[in-house]
């Protein structure tokens, strides 16, 4: 059953240094409180899985905390380059990052074959390209009835899968809607879950075939509203373009990510307070 | 209105008529989207944009400025999941058009969004795949549209991330890829098309106030003119005003420009 912790206590107790964590969100949904609450907490040597890496595994890698990215697009969506992201690979800064590179059918078969218990994906994909060149775990195996050469690939399989999601109740049963991505794929093919929410209700009132990840797959639960900004939430908030365009800016320059991070990630206490925080008007001032 | 338009509208416009009305097109974020969209809103009200994130049908009144915004799950016909997409949607055949972008390009239509230089130790590392890879393989066809440069149309690609024809001739059947591969490249400056026996990508027809040169000096190899090489057909006034509107009501929904990178 999952358990109603606070995110800094789910953080402590299920993710640990060298794990490999998986926190999902296709544009929408992404779990960016748990994402600082992992930089708050100083985590190192993870093994970060994501399909699109997004804004928040460009703050996990520039505050050093990842040294393996599994990625399929790795771009700030709709600005251009993930820059934390692209000096880790470029100049090894802050720590090398080594990267396993996929396409995203492939990483969401992957995710579906690790849901399913079983050891690898197969799919129609990359022939023709160079992917298995640079990368030997994109592998091909011979259907046994038809005779046709398809593409496998290893399972995902993460220590933690963390997902934000619109609702929870008191039992701690998840309601998610909208663009829903591979987060239920990535919930049930970890070891132990985070669901930060938008808000606990008494009663979901979901009709009959909503996605329900059931209390009994989520380890642990948590209230954090707004906690997928500047992603956003259906029904809650809008994406915040804003600050993915500004995010160009501050990313660029080592200096002031750093004092970015610093200021908004490590020396506040929580999400709620990094908000606040996002809120001055003289915050908001340096990134319009 | 001016009747006066600049190349990337040109290349906006003339990608949107590739689009029949009807198809079922993955579309790409960007230049794709923006073009798909325009097609939806003039000739092709019933084309069904499918966009990675999971919307199947989507109609956006602005264009999204992510793959996955808000608008394309809420004015879609449907909204499955990822893996969904991918497994049933593109890989079951289901897929007429796949519309797509580029970072880097070569005569045969082979796409690079990876690296610029060496795997190990790039120059530039660019985003990645994305969704490109299982859709030029997959789809019926495929749509390319980018803007054209020495530096986006090479010689070699410095990594094939998505096919067109390999190496030419019938070596994408040999490979035994189900798609017909690219049909068509829209650039700022011209459409090409594939020779029918080589593969090799020929220009086809030049847009309004362009020459065989600028062609040939914004291309990284020796490019061939299709003997029967006409203009393009330049937008219709409905064409650019629809296509502006857009722009500007997608500009005012998300306070900034509505063009991807």
């Amino acid at each position: 059953m999952a358990e109603w912790v606070s995110l800094a206590e789910a953080v402590a107790s299920n993710v640990r240094d060298g794990d490999c964590v998986a926190m999902e969100g296709f544009t929408h949904l992404i779990p960016f409180a748990a994402g600082h609450e992992i930089i708050r907490q100083r985590r190192r040597s993870l093994s970060l899985i994501r399909m699109t890496p997004d804004l928040i595994y460009d703050q996990l890698i520039g505050a050093g905390c990842a040294e393996k990215l599994t990625f399929s697009w790795g771009g700030n969506p709709g600005v251009g380059s993930l820059h934390r992201f692209r000096d880790a690979v470029e100049n090894d800064w802050p720590v090398p990052l080594a990267i396993e590179e996929r396409s995203h059918s492939d990483l969401a078969n992957a995710y579906v074959a690790g849901a399913a218990n079983l050891p690898f994906a197969v799919l129609r994909g990359y022939t023709g390209s160079d992917f298995a060149r640079v990368n030997d775990r994109i592998r091909s195996i011979t259907c046994p009835f038809t005779g046709e050469v398809l593409a496998a690939t290893p399972a995902v399989r993460p220590d933690v899968t963390v997902i934000h999601a619109q609702k929870a109740d008191w039992k701690g049963n998840v309601l998610l809607w909208g663009i829903l991505g591979v987060q239920k794929e990535a919930v049930l093919a970890a070891k132990r879950v985070i669901v930060t929410v938008e808000e606990r209700v008494r009663s979901l009132d979901a009709a009959a075939n909503a996605c329900i990840l059931p209390s009994w797959v989520v380890t642990a639960v948590c209230e954090v509203p707004r906690g997928a900004t500047p992603s956003y939430a259906h029904g809650y908030y809008d994406r915040d373009n804003v600050f993915y365009r500004a995010w160009d800016s501050i990313s660029r320059d080592r200096e002031r990510f750093s004092a970015w991070i610093d200021r908004h990630v490590l020396q506040t206490e929580s999400f709620a307070n990094y908000l606040k925080l996002q809120n001055d008007p003289r915050v908001q001032a340096v990134y319009s | 209105m001016s009747t006066a338009y600049t190349a990337d509208e040109m290349m906006t416009v003339a990608a949107a008529r590739m689009l029949r009305n009807g198809a079922v097109c993955f579309v790409g974020i960007g230049l794709p989207s923006t073009a798909a969209n325009l097609a939806r809103l003039t000739h092709a009200p019933d084309a069904v944009l499918v966009y990675e994130s999971g919307p199947i049908g989507a109609k956006p009144s602005v264009l999204p400025l992510s793959i996955g915004d808000g608008n394309l799950a809420e004015t879609a016909d449907t909204v499955v999941s990822t893996p969904e997409i991918f497994r049933y949607w593109l890989q079951g055949g289901r897929i007429d058009v796949g519309f797509l972008g580029a970072a880097q390009l070569d005569r045969f239509a082979n796409i690079n969004t990876t690296v610029v230089g060496p795997y190990a130790k790039p120059k530039v590392r660019l985003p990645g795949a994305g969704g490109a890879p299982e859709i030029t393989s997959s789809a019926k066809e495929v749509l390319i549209v980018v803007k054209q440069s020495k530096r986006t149309f090479v010689e070699k690609v410095d990594f094939v991330t998505s096919v067109g024809f390999l190496a030419g001739g019938d070596s994408r059947e040999q490979a035994g890829l189900t798609g017909k591969g690219p049909v068509a490249v829209i650039t700022d400056l011209c459409i090409l098309r594939p020779d029918p026996i080589s593969r090799e990508l020929k220009v086809a027809t030049i847009h309004p106030g362009v020459d065989r040169e600028m062609i040939a000096s914004n291309c990284g190899w020796q490019i061939q003119f299709d003997e029967n090489c006409t203009q393009t057909e330049p937008p219709t006034e409905e064409g650019l005003r629809v296509l502006r509107d857009l722009k500007a009501r997608t500009a005012a929904a998300h306070g900034v420009e509505g063009e991807a990178a």
